[in-house]
């Protein structure tokens, strides 16, 4: 089937399936199902998917409950242990990074902070960054694809060549560049805050040019199509067709670019603090605990483990997820 | 070709311009109008008014906007005069002007690391091309066995995994655990094996996360070209399997790969300075680490020019390569 990516709208003459239906007498069995029915009963079927996505959820949730469970657990992601450390090596003492039935994942080295509640912490800066920037990847690269696809001429070259540079840019340089030109207090934001911020903004303006291209891609030979044809030998005016026309059809594509930028987000994320420009301490960041950890890996490598598989178990439940997408989204796929 | 090729260079040419004044916006319009001063961060926090604006005039950062343009690409294509504070210096060209820390020339500190980034992208890039390829073909031509799910297995696991810590795993392991190699960075000058000991797990390191994108991008390429009709129509004028896929498959394929290539460049300098970190090479990525954290502008400036020219290189290297193998490509 090559039809639009979406159940055809109302105003996009009525679909085959109906008609297909009518003819057969048999209503149910051919019903027009839409695109998000098509998409959720095959990943159903994705039992890999599904694992990345029910994961998805739990660290969505943990992240936000991060709290709630720290003080349940009587831990704070600030509160010094130096009790148990040692003080000769600067290791916690005990097996395995000070493992015990308080501090669920031990202690770090030096000043004891119980790193099960700092990797809760840090999965909310993590996901904050990481969702975040995909929206404002996904709001930048929509308009500008659209407008480059739709109106084409200067204004496709020009938005063109603009992502193409862009994607050719050593980005994480940049970002790196940009971040460490950042004024420290920005907007009423202070400290952390304002380094989140500006990472949100940085990674999402990197982002955009991947959006954009398919966006534009698919308007380019959306525009071209029949019914949007139809619509214009109505009277439909512009606004019109873009919106009701062009936009429905564009949100198969959007919804899997979204899912699969954001573990890369979050990578970025991860590594801006990894090299210190991206969260503040004592803020809690996964990649700031793994860029601690980088002294220890010989007396204490589970300092490092713990946010090293932290990041790997998010980023591949999101990719896993994000490949499901991909694969229930796929009008070429057999429904 | 010819034509083609001066298109190109005169493409390419004003993408430089482009990023140079990009660049300058970034690190000295940006900062003004954000309010950071950045004659004081050349002379730190507490500096006397009267050095900041002794360095503001060596700088020219009082002067308009595009006499400050000017001087920012004369330097670079034919050398500036610093003057102000009641000394001259002249820096030759190409000025990328002096470290705010070191009070050193900016360019000799790049051509020194150049060598250092350079030698880990080519031989990551190397290992990636021929290992992720490799494994995308076996993987597609043996679709669904235990070769093609466990590969692939891999390859999910290799992008999710950040480089710094399969990085740092691997150091832990063969360097700490094993004591199979010695993690010292030694210059190619001094010892080779020393060198090659040195790079061998940052290479592996770089490479995996590469390798394991370009295996999953081969194999889902393969795939599809595997089912067009003209490999149907090869292997049924009778030509050999090894013929079809070696000649015919593997060229197609290679197109898309060619391209993630040459978008992935830009996307391997930052890789790389992930790695130097971790493996503490005295790469770019290392310099501009350490700039950073002593706020150094001028040599942030530097490598973020210099590594955006060489992305600008390599990308016309492999639109030419692109132009090699895939016959459509008209250079016209």
């Amino acid at each position: 089937m090559t039809a639009p990516l979406h159940e055809p709208t109302a105003e996009a003459a009525p679909s085959a399936a109906e008609e297909a239906a009518v003819a057969a007498g048999d209503a149910k069995a051919v019903q027009g199902r839409s695109l998000g029915r098509i998409a959720w009963e095959r990943l159903k079927r994705d039992k890999l998917a599904l694992t990345g996505g029910i994961v998805v959820l739990l660290l969505v949730v943990v992240a936000l409950l991060a709290p709630v469970i720290t003080s349940l657990l009587g831990q704070d992601p600030n509160e010094y242990h130096e009790n148990l450390i040692d003080p000769l090596f600067g290791t916690p003492t005990g097996s395995l990074g000070g493992l015990s039935g308080d501090h669920l994942l031990g202690v770090e080295p030096v000043n004891g902070r119980d790193i099960f509640a700092r990797i809760l912490y840090g999965a909310r800066i993590s996901l904050l960054v990481g969702f975040l920037s995909a929206v404002v990847a996904v709001i930048l690269g929509t308009v500008l694809g659209i407008l480059a696809g739709f109106f084409g001429g200067w204004i496709d070259s020009l938005i063109s060549r603009v992502m193409d540079g862009l994607l050719a840019f050593p980005q994480l340089l940049f970002i790196i560049a940009l971040v460490s030109v950042m004024p420290n207090e920005m907007l009423g934001l202070t400290g952390s805050s304002v380094r989140v911020f500006v990472m949100i903004l940085v990674i999402g303006f990197f982002g955009w040019p991947y959006i954009g291209r398919v966006v534009r891609g698919q308007t380019l030979s959306l525009r071209e199509r029949e019914y949007v044809e139809a619509a214009r030998s109505l009277g439909a005016g512009r606004v019109y067709i873009l919106f009701k026309e062009l936009l429905p059809n564009l949100v198969a594509p959007i919804v899997v670019y979204t899912t699969m930028m954001i573990p890369t987000n979050i990578l970025t994320e991860a590594a801006l603090s990894f090299l210190g420009v991206g969260v503040k301490p004592p803020t809690a960041s996964w990649g700031q605990m793994l860029s601690s950890a980088i002294d220890y890996y010989e007396s204490d490598p589970m300092y490092m483990v713990v946010p090293g598989v932290a990041i790997f178990i998010t980023v591949l439940a999101f990719n896993l997820f994000g490949d499901g997408v991909r694969d229930a989204l796929d009008p070429k796929a057999s429904r | 070709m010819l034509a083609y090729l001066i298109r190109r260079l005169f493409a390419a040419a004003v993408m430089l311009v482009v990023i140079v004044m990009v660049v300058f916006s970034i690190f000295f319009l940006f900062p003004k109008w954000a309010g950071v001063d950045i004659a004081l961060s050349f002379v730190g926090k507490q500096a006397d008014p009267a050095a900041v604006e002794a360095v503001r005039q060596k700088l020219g950062l009082g002067d308009p906007i595009y006499a400050q343009v000017w001087e920012f690409f004369k330097g670079i294509f034919a050398g500036r005069t610093y003057s102000g504070g009641g000394d001259t210096i002249h820096c030759a060209a190409p000025c990328f002007g002096y470290s705010f820390r070191s009070e050193q020339a900016v360019w000799p500190v790049l051509t020194d690391r150049f060598p250092v980034t350079l030698s880990l992208a080519l031989g990551a890039a190397l290992l990636w091309l021929v290992f992720g390829v490799a494994a995308g073909v076996l993987s597609a031509l043996k679709r669904g066995s235990l070769w093609d799910r466990g590969a692939m297995v891999v390859a999910l696991a290799g992008v999710s995994l950040p480089i710094y810590f399969t990085g740092m795993l691997s150091l832990a392991i063969f360097a700490f655990g094993l004591h199979w190699i010695d993690a010292q960075y030694v210059p190619l000058e001094e010892s080779f094996s020393g060198w090659f000991g040195a790079m061998i797990l940052p290479w592996i390191t770089l490479a995996f996360l590469y390798a394991a994108m370009y295996a999953r991008i081969t194999r889902a390429t393969m795939l599809e070209i595997l089912g067009e009709d003209y490999i149907r129509t090869a292997r049924a004028k009778g030509l050999k399997e090894t013929t079809v896929i070696g000649k015919h498959a593997m060229r197609s394929t290679m197109t898309p790969i060619l391209t993630m290539l040459g978008m992935d460049l830009g996307a391997l300098i930052g890789g790389a300075i992930l790695t130097e970190s971790t493996f503490n090479l005295p790469g770019l990525g290392r310099a501009v680490l350490d700039a950073i954290r002593n706020q150094d502008l001028p040599i942030i400036v530097g490598v973020t020019l210099i590594t955006s020219l060489a992305v600008l290189v390599a990308n016309l290297v492999v639109d030419i390569l692109y132009a090699v193998i895939d016959p459509r490509v008209r250079l016209t």
